[in-house]
Order: C-alpha cells, then structure tokens, then sequence
C-alpha cells in the first residue's frame, strides 16, 4: 500500500515496487502523449513565444480531454485563438509536472523495492496535476461514467480493461490521499 | 514557458470587443466523471482563493447543476482563469454574461 503524510518538509510518499513501476510507466506515457510541442509546431519564432499555429481541437480524445476548447461555438473563432495563444504553454506545463513526478521517483530504491521520496510543498501542486493529467488520459481511454465502478467489477477478469480500471482506481485513491493531504 | 527574447508584438485579436466593453465574461466550469469532487474544490481554493465553504459550493454545482459561473471579469481575466483551470485539468470555458 502507497502512503502519503504530511511532514515537516513538505509531503511524505511511499509507494510499493509495482506501484512505482506503474507510476513511472504512466508518467512516460503521458510524456509520449504530449509530444515534443516546440520543436515540431511550424514556425520556430512563434513557437518561441508560446504560440502555434495549431487552432484546432485535437482529434485524439485524450488531447481534446486536456487540451479543451475554452469557449462554445457561439463565440466564432475564438477557441481557436485561445489555442494558438496558450496550447503550448499548457502542454510545457504538464510536461514539466510529469518531469516532477518522474525525478520524485528517480531515487535509489527502498529496501523493499519501492520508492520513499519527500516532496516539497510546490512539487505536490505538480504531482496533482499529473496525476490528474494521467487520470484523465486513462477515463478517457476507459470512456468512464459516473458509475465506472459497476461497470468495472462486471468486466471478465481476462478482458485487458481490468488493469486498466484498477490502474484508474489506484490513482484515483493516491490523489485522493493528496489532495486530502494538502488541504 | 518560453522566455526566448523575440521581437514579436503580442497582441491578442479583439474579437467584437466594442460590442462586449461594458459586459462582463464569465469562466464556467463543467460536470466530468474523472475530476474528483475534493480535487476541484481544492483547485477553486488554490486559483481563486475561495474559503473552502464558496469552493465546496462551486463544486457541488458542477457536479449536481452540470456546470457553474466560477468567476465574473474582464475578457483578458476569464482566459487566464480559464488557462489555468485547464492546467490544472478542469473542463473550463469562457463565456460572455447575456
């Protein structure tokens, strides 16, 4: 079982060998799934600044769920602005949080295999944010609803959703712990 | 966020901004399975600086209503509002008061 407390220098976690391995795992994925951002976005000065030319939602689910429209279609054009002026630095922010979480666990190991880290009050804020980030990457993928859990313990324990789901669950209680954690 | 020193104008296109001067924007939050409840309150407290009673009421609105006003303000303000509720995972949209 992972542990997160709060401690003198910030917060305490522990994670098992297979939690950590599962966390780092996922922390490259999301890394993969953002991509490169600046250097593959057209024209290298706008892309200097934080802007792209890229003014459309993305077609991947996963990256219209974190990178969203920020205004209806009542508004015309102005998602697409919104995109080309702030994508970029939204996807160098998850980035960097995913960077945080993946140094955190980049200490040698516990006797036991896991991971023992204190992380500082302002690296939590971004351990929050990749973990949700990741968790929603997999809701998505998952094509979660509201009753998630029925439809998770119905599921043939061979379907390959399974680990899916419990990956999702155990995420879910890690940031809960957080969240909790920090308040 | 990139710092390299580029001689480029940053100025952002006003859309019909003559028509919307005088009307306040709207950051609007909407209802997700993912998101969990005790998270969102908590980013309502950290990007707003609401007392957890206001976050926890936001929030219960999100969840039960399928969306809620969050804050009210300039354009300008919104969108950063907005920015960084989606950095933090929030489905945000601005919006104009009508």
């Amino acid at each position: 079982m992972s542990t997160v407390e709060k401690v003198e220098k910030g917060v305490r976690v522990e994670l098992e060998a297979e939690e950590a391995a599962l966390m780092r795992a996922l922390m490259e994925q999301l890394l993969e799934l953002l991509g490169e951002g600046p250097a593959k976005d057209g024209d290298g000065l706008l892309a200097s600044v934080g802007i792209t030319e890229e003014a459309t939602r993305p077609e991947d689910p996963v990256l219209a769920r974190l990178f969203p429209d920020a205004y209806g279609d009542e508004e015309g054009g102005a998602a697409g602005e919104f995109r080309r002026y702030t994508e970029m630095g939204l996807r160098d922010g998850k980035r960097e949080a995913a960077g945080t979480v993946l140094a955190g666990l980049a200490g040698p190991p516990t006797a036991a295999g896991g991971v023992e880290t204190v992380i500082s009050d302002a690296d939590a804020q971004a351990w929050l944010r990749a973990l949700n980030d990741v968790r929603l990457a997999l809701g998505t993928r998952l094509d979660i609803s509201e009753e998630w859990y029925e439809e998770a313990a119905r599921l043939d324990p061979r379907d390959p959703r399974t680990a899916m789901f419990a990956a999702y669950d155990w995420l879910t209680m890690l940031q809960e712990s957080l969240v909790r954690t920090l308040w | 966020m990139s710092s390299a020193p580029a001689p480029v104008e940053l100025d952002r296109p006003e859309i019909e901004e003559h028509r919307s001067a005088d009307r306040p924007w709207l950051a609007i939050v909407w209802n997700d399975p993912i998101n969990l409840m005790s998270y969102v309150t908590y980013v309502f407290q950290t990007v707003f600086g609401y007392p957890k009673v206001k976050a926890e009421k936001l929030m219960l609105d999100v969840h039960h209503k399928g969306r809620a006003v969050v804050a009210s303000g300039t354009r300008e303000e919104m969108e950063r509002d907005v920015e960084i509720l989606h950095s933090y995972g929030l489905w945000a949209t601005v919006k104009r008061d009508d």
